[in-house]
């Protein structure tokens, strides 16, 4: 057993970055445990423009967003081991890991900070009839055939979802010579970011089929083509209304799920909103001493959030350490009124250093509506938004000042108005 | 020249020839499929039935009788998942409980023992997640679920290590008797064997129909199903059936043997027996016939949707022995459900009759069980350690769903009737089996195939060889 202060799960951009803000916080005595054979997470596959803008106010590749994190990590000589899979975490916080080179290793540690990603939906999830041959895959499966292995999964692609990975592979695919038939997505509006459509789809003259799903998969040995419908508003397909479309490929790109199988397993309370931990204003799960962050806590679309909320929860990791976290929960945060979710959703005015952040999406698309705050009935914040959709993550801002001017607060709700 | 040839290496298959492996004879299995497992032996619901439901007097009650008491012995030997977790058939009103007790009567008559009608109280006891609508239920202990895989596979196995030879890829197209043997022809080429055993599934009516005056006629039965995470994998704890009906045991809810949830299948006749798609109008019905067993179905923990083809013979029926105008041409055909459950009992019986008649010999080298086979993901931390100290290649987790090791997969790759597909290795190993269905394994495990097979990575297929990944390589077409 070797003992551990923190011992980090993942070394994704929120494990770097967890890990930095643990260090600077003032404790050295960290561990970073990945099960890749290299740092970075997801970023290592997604090799196109676009990280980094709020952070280092240039566009970067992901690979070179992560590798100013790596680089860091390596300057500060905090310890990583790679290809280690944590595979289960205690009550007592001891966490084992096995690898191929040092066997089963077990850490004590003093905190636990979760950031293992999260992964692709499959097709089962949405269970579209018809044949279950080859060329269907996940979207990212696609992408790290492309960009890591070199190999082309398709030559005539139907893509199933609008989320950004969808929509970035749907430019991939074109630009490594496969044709894109369309991306078919069974909302009324696409679950990427808007410049995603822009730049990946417009651009290339990819026809985006809003309100469509795939209704059935053709191919008994490899995928030979698909139906697609038209749905109506409750999302069930419009008879009369199907098309065949030849393509021998079919990537979904149909959600993510927070990778939360360990988390579950010591018995740290997931939002079923969110399938991530519920967590305070110190991104601390239910379980004390179990930080959480990035992907695994609730889906991100900009890694710089990934990495700011991941600081984050390093610090308090060791303030949480230090015996300078407050355990008591005092006021609710919920959602509600065309909010899906918010994170954190417990908060305690002691633990709040200037101010603190409230994340969360909207559950549909809203145009002109206000993001309004309640401080139990008092509105504190309505600002106007020309647009929210589910697609893109926001933020708001809570001062501290705010808080201690009402010591009886109770609830706090985030929720969407019309005026 | 063969002594024998078994067309067909779906379960069937592969209990004959387990069972004939015993023997002194040359053999030789041959499947049109690229691995062993590719038909309805894939497909099903994985029930080792007690046997009340065959109709007194038929081979599908003999042998399912047999099937199962031999189950639990056999299972251990050879390593398969086999649970015996009892079954309910459930009445949802008092007017029916007559059929339970006529259910119970006929399953006594055919000899299946410890069968029990339950009181509403007595059953939701057993089962707090059926519904309350349920007014009583027949109970059968000597129920079970099997792994159909590892059933299949491991026979396969024991079968190729004492000699039986399996040629994948190789589609029987026509069979012609000579005076004392047959030429069979495979592909483009002709094997020529002293007797040969039709195992062909769905369409072994077409096999036996070629030879024999007696003509057989196999109508595909779809059934469809969806199978949920195992995080669900308790929801009941028993085999749930409703009473059943003219197209057999109705939509049942279950565990699997791997701890999965099951619900299906659906029972439509078709005429395409190819046809293993599944259909939105299925889906819905498995989902809403459940419903009435079950409180609320867990639909969100829905990880994939499949179709089995059963083979209905138009007499209803078994077709098990050798064809009374043929000699040397055995039938095991119209297998149907109770197949899975009877399969070795048909195995040992056919392996009887064809060595009788070949006058064979036992082997003095057989040997009885499987090589070594581990599984990491059950063991415990101190066992798991010890097993990587021994091999580090059970310290790299390729599926973390099954938390399936290198070390496993390339036994699979390397073990008799080795997988040599990503379906293979599925199967073999549930590496791909779990909640993210290969997403994350997949490319890993296409990448120690073509390793361990010395095959480029894209010649490597799903399942059969056209069901291939990749086509090639990054802007090749531009
Ligand atoms: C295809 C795609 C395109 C994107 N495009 C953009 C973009 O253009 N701009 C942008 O800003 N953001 C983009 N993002 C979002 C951003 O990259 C992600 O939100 C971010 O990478 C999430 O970081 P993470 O550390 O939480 O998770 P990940 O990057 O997934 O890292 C998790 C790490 O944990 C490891 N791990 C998991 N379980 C274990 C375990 N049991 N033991 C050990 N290690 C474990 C994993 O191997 C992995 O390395 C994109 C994301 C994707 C998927
Ligand atoms: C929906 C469903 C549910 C079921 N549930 C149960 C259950 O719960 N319990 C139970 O006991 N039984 C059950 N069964 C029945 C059981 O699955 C079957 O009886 C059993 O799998 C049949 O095995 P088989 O080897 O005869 O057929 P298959 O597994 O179909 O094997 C036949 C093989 O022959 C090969 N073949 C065919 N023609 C040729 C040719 N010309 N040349 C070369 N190869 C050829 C095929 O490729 C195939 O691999 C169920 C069946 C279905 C469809």
């Amino acid at each position: 057993m070797i003992n551990k202060d923190i011992v980090i799960i993942g070394g994704g951009p929120a494990g770097l970055a967890a890990a930095i803000g643990a260090y600077e916080a003032g404790n050295k005595n960290i561990v970073i445990l990945e099960r890749d054979n290299l740092l970075g997470g997801i970023l290592n596959q997604c090799i196109h423009n676009g990280f980094g803008l709020h952070t280092f106010k240039e566009e970067l590749t992901g690979p070179e967003y992560s590798a100013r994190y790596v680089k860091k990590i390596k300057d500060l000589n905090i310890e990583t081991k790679l290809e280690t899979m944590v595979i289960d975490i205690s009550n007592e916080l001891i966490v084992s890991a096995i690898s191929e080179n040092e066997g089963m290793v077990q850490y004590q540690a003093k905190a636990v900070i979760l950031t293992m990603g999260c992964r692709e939906r499959p097709r089962g999830a949405l269970s579209i009839p018809g044949y279950r041959p080859s060329g269907i895959f996940s979207a990212g499966t696609a992408q790290r055939f492309v960009n890591i292995e070199g190999y082309m999964p398709g030559k005539s692609v139907v893509i199933l979802g609008s989320g950004d990975i969808g929509l970035i592979m749907a430019r991939r695919m074109t630009l490594e010579g496969a044709d894109v038939k369309m991306v078919v997505e069974i909302m009324p509006y696409s679950g990427g970011l808007k410049r995603n459509i822009v730049q990946c789809l417009d651009d290339f003259s990819i026809p985006l089929k809003l309100s469509h799903t795939v209704t059935k998969i053709h191919g008994s040995t490899r995928v030979s083509g698909v139906t697609i419908a038209k749905v109506d508003d409750l999302r069930n397909p419009i008879k009369g209304t199907e098309e065949y479309v030849e393509c021998d490929t079919l990537l979904l790109s149909v959600g993510l799920i927070p990778e939360n199988e360990l988390s579950r397993k010591v018995g740290v309370i997931i939002n079923p909103k969110t399938q991530g931990p519920i967590v305070s204003e110190s991104l601390e799960t239910s379980i004390k001493g179990i930080f959480a962050a990035g992907n695994v806590l609730h889906v991100h679309d900009l890694v710089d959030h990934v990495s700011s909320e991941a600081y984050l929860a390093g610090k308090n990791a060791v303030k949480y350490i230090n015996g300078l976290l407050e355990e008591l929960k005092m006021i609710d945060i919920l959602a509600s009124d065309g909010v899906r979710y918010t994170v954190p959703s417990t908060l305690n005015v002691n633990n709040v250093e200037d101010l603190t952040q409230i994340r969360f999406r909207s559950s549909d698309v809203y145009k002109d509506a206000y993001v309004s705050v309640y401080f139990d009935e008092e509105r504190i914040l309505h600002s106007k938004k020309r647009i929210l959709t589910p697609g893109e993550m926001e933020t708001v801002t809570i001062l501290k000042k705010w808080l201690i001017e009402r010591p009886n607060l109770k609830t706090i709700t985030v929720k969407i108005e019309k005026e | 020249m063969y002594d024998v040839l078994i067309i067909g290496a779906g379960v069937i298959g592969a209990s004959v020839a387990r069972a004939i492996s015993k023997y002194d004879l040359k053999v030789i299995v041959v499947d049109k499929h690229s691995d062993v497992c590719e038909g309805t032996s894939k497909a099903n619901s994985g029930i080792v039935h007690s046997g009340y439901d065959a109709k007194p007097g038929t081979l599908k009650a003999k042998f399912n009788l047999i099937g199962n008491k031999m189950m639990g012995e056999f299972c251990q030997r050879y390593r398969v998942p086999f649970r015996r977790n009892g079954s309910l058939v459930l009445a949802f009103d008092v007017n029916e409980i007559p059929k339970l007790e006529a259910l119970k009567t006929q399953g006594t008559l055919n000899g299946v023992e410890g069968l029990e009608v339950l009181s509403k109280e007595q059953v939701l006891a057993m089962e707090p997640n059926l519904s309350s609508q349920v007014a009583a239920a027949l109970y059968a202990p000597t129920g079970g679920i099997v792994d159909p895989f590892e059933l299949t596979i491991s026979q396969a196995e024991v079968a190729n290590q004492n000699g039986v030879e399996f040629q994948f890829n190789s589609l029987v197209s026509s069979i012609v008797k000579q005076t004392s043997h047959f030429q069979v022809f495979v592909n483009d080429t002709m094997i020529e064997s002293k007797t040969v055993i039709n195992c062909a599934g769905v369409f072994s009516d077409e096999i036996n129909n070629q030879l024999s005056a007696h003509k057989l006629k196999i109508t595909p039965r779809k059934g469809e199903y969806c199978l949920f995470d195992k995080e669900v994998g308790h929801f009941v704890d028993r085999t749930i059936f409703q009473l059943p009906t003219a197209y057999g045991k109705g939509v049942l809810v279950t565990p699997t043997a791997e701890n999965n949830l099951l619900i299906g299948p659906t029972a439509y006749d078709i005429d395409d027996k190819y046809d293993n798609s599944t259909t939105a109008e299925g889906i819905k019905e498995v989902l809403s016939k459940a419903s009435q067993s079950v409180k609320s179905i867990p639909t969100s923990f829905i990880i994939t949707a499949f179709s089995g083809l059963r083979a209905t013979e138009t007499s209803g029926d078994f077709i098990i022995g050798e064809a009374k105008d043929v000699e040397g041409f055995y039938n095991a055909a119209g297998i149907e459900s109770p197949g899975l459950t009877a399969a070795p009992a048909i195995g040992d019986y056919l392996a009887d009759l064809v060595t009788k008649k070949l006058n064979a010999k036992m082997k003095t080298s057989y040997i009885d069980g499987r090589a070594d086979l581990v599984r990491f993901e059950p063991l415990s931390v101190a066992d798991k350690s010890k097993l990587i100290e021994s091999n580090h290649e059970f310290g790299k987790i390729i599926c973390r769903c099954e938390m399936v090791t290198l070390a496993e997969i390339k036994d699979a790759i390397h073990r008799p009737v080795g997988a040599t597909t990503i379906d293979g290795v599925k199967r073999r190993t549930r590496a791909g089996a779990g909640r993210c269905q290969g997403g994350f394994c997949g490319p890993k495990v296409l990448e120690i195939l073509s390793k361990e097979l010395h095959k480029d990575p894209r010649e490597i297929a799903k399942f059969d060889q056209q069901a291939i990944l990749l086509v090639g390589f990054d802007k090749e077409n531009l």
